[in-house]
């Protein structure tokens, strides 16, 4: 027991240390800061995601359009509100969380299959929105027209604008902060319902637990940390897209919560990092680069059913 | 008093009546036996009081309250905590998570973001208490799913118990068990009605169990309630020699 803590807390140490670090050792690999910074929002959203996929056990198949609320809040707020950083993300966060918490009052009754369908057409409900409605969103041609701002800390101000280096840390901060309230929240009683409610519904049922009402608070999270996440996405690409709501963003997200292991809580960052650095370097080799991520994405799933994060785990054990 | 008042209920599936008609008071403290054939309805009778499905007619209430129309939770919320014919656990939890969870949520902590220390250690006396009582303290740290079925089924039973029922719903605790396992949860569960004096009732196959328990056994036959008695009552009682105990012997 005790070497299996020590053990968790060195691995949990060369995360953040290589998180940390990312700007100094991505560029002599061959990366480049935003890279690291796409990897780190885009693990968020996968991390987000798996707070109910791996932790609840309810598989989301539109969980994009939280995602793309979060940036369009975001965008909308910088560009006709205010301009102010934390106020946009704020607004992302809000807008895609109040949305979830919405529809999620007319999803959580379904299980399975139905879950997953009735939130891929609720996801292209707004998919279309976005894509239809041009005076607000831009249309097809996205939300342009607005960038992150410096921000303002009296003493000092951040230039998360002109310096990939300091918006890195900017994002990462906000990684932390939300990863650090995911953790906190599972580790609590009422992570443990999650997990209960994954491992036996109805044994949670027969335990006390309004299960749909469980199911209710974690999916409304997840579109808490999911909006979070966009809004974030939103300032690295200082433009959003009607595709970040599109079912088939939602199933890049599950992609890399089930490549890097949906059991475990960092699996999806792995995931993420492998499906990002992947597309980044394959996209300029081939346009085909998706038939390669998807054979990757078979392979794992059929020779590592616990992801790439288990089957290391395993190795090591 | 009686713990669970049960008036004339009726559940139908189409055109399947189940449990037709069937009233039964429990009183306090009470170890009560449903027996019956196999689909004499005795399992949906355990659905009805447990909340998993509403009766098409007649009423339940329990500690004097009105259930009838009542979820599972809570129903649980008020003191019932039941048990499955085929054990329903947390299979990748260890012993002392599972108990934990019900115990948390008895605790009325299941909503909370946080526990904090004191909290934290009351809970874990609390559980440590429950396994103690079933036997289970020495297996805390294994996975409940790689436990023997015997032990399996007292870890649910710890869960059921950690609710501090006032009502606990067995059902068939000793299904698919050998003679070793069946001796140990017939004595747990002597345990739970003669010392700790919970009230209980159970759903069992294997006579020399329901003869060596109940204060009183009712038979269940084709959904009707055929007879209700004391052990001896039962043994003596025609109706149920024909439709029961006769094809056994």
């Amino acid at each position: 027991m005790k070497a299996e803590h020590t053990r968790k807390l060195i691995v949990l140490a060369a995360i953040w240390v290589a998180l940390l670090l990312a700007p100094y050792w991505m560029a002599p690999l061959g990366g480049y800061t935003a890279l690291a910074t796409r990897v780190l929002v885009l693990g968020l959203a996968a991390m987000s995601l798996n707070f109910l996929l791996g932790f609840t056990g309810v598989l989301s198949f539109g969980h994009a359009a939280y995602f793309g609320l979060g940036a369009y809040g975001a965008g909308l707020t910088l560009k006709f509100l205010a301009l102010s950083t934390p106020l946009a993300l704020v607004a992302g966060m809000l807008l895609g969380g109040l949305c979830g918490a919405i529809l999620g009052l007319l999803i959580v009754r379904r299980r399975g299959v139905y879950f997953a369908m009735v939130t891929i057409a609720f996801g292209q409900v707004f998919y279309y929105i976005a894509f239809q409605w041009s005076s607000l969103t831009g249309g097809d041609d996205g939300l342009r027209g607005f960038s992150r701002q410096p921000i303002d800390f009296g003493a000092f101000k951040l230039d998360i604008l002109s310096s990939a280096n300091s918006f890195y840390y900017f994002v990462l901060f906000c990684f932390a902060l939300a990863v650090g309230v995911m953790g906190f929240i599972l580790r609590s009683p009422f992570g443990r319902t999650m997990i209960a409610i994954r491992e036996n519904e109805r044994r949670s049922r027969f335990l006390g637990i309004p299960v749909e009402r469980h199911i209710w608070i974690a999916f409304t999270l997840s579109c808490f940390f999911m909006g979070f996440a966009g809004a974030l996405y939103a300032l690295v690409n200082n433009f959003a897209d009607p595709r970040g709501l599109h079912y088939s963003q939602s199933g890049d997200f599950v992609m890399m919560a089930v490549m890097g292991g949906m059991r475990s809580f960092w699996g999806p960052l792995l995931g993420a990092t492998v499906f990002v650095v992947l597309q980044d370097y394959l996209s300029s080799v081939t346009v085909n680069w998706m038939s390669f991520v998807g054979l990757l994405f078979v392979l794992v799933v059929l020779f590592f059913p616990r992801g790439l994060l288990g089957f290391f785990q395993r190795s090591k054990a | 008093m009686n713990v669970l008042e049960i008036n004339n209920v009726t559940k139908r599936f189409g055109n399947l009546v189940a449990v037709r008609d069937v009233s039964l008071n429990v009183a306090r403290g009470e170890l009560c036996a449903i027996i019956g054939p196999n689909g004499a309805g005795k399992t949906t009778f355990f659905n009805l009081i447990s909340g998993y499905f509403p009766p098409t007619s007649g009423s339940i209430s329990f500690d004097g309250q009105d259930i009838t129309r009542l979820a599972t939770h809570e129903r649980v919320k008020r003191g019932m905590a039941r048990t499955f014919q085929i054990t329903e656990i947390f299979p990748e939890l260890n012993v002392f998570e599972n108990v934990r969870i019900a115990a948390e949520v008895a605790g009325g902590y299941r909503l909370r973001p946080w526990i904090n220390r004191a909290e934290a250690a009351k809970i874990h006396q609390h559980v440590e208490d429950t396994l103690k009582l079933v036997g289970l303290e020495t297996k805390t740290n294994r996975l409940v799913g790689e436990l023997s079925h015997g032990d399996q089924r007292a870890a649910e039973i710890a869960m059921a118990l950690s609710l501090k029922p006032h009502l606990l719903l067995l059902d068939e605790p000793t299904a698919g068990m050998g003679d070793q396992e069946t001796y140990q949860i017939t004595q747990l569960i002597r345990r739970l009605h003669r010392d700790s004096n919970y009230t209980i009732v159970l759903i069992e196959h294997d006579m020399r169990v329901v003869f060596h328990l109940a204060d009183r056994i009712c038979v269940l036959d084709q959904g009707r309630m055929l007879a209700q008695g004391t052990p001896k009552e039962i043994a003596a009682n025609e109706a149920v020699q024909a439709a029961y105990l006769g094809t056994a012997a």
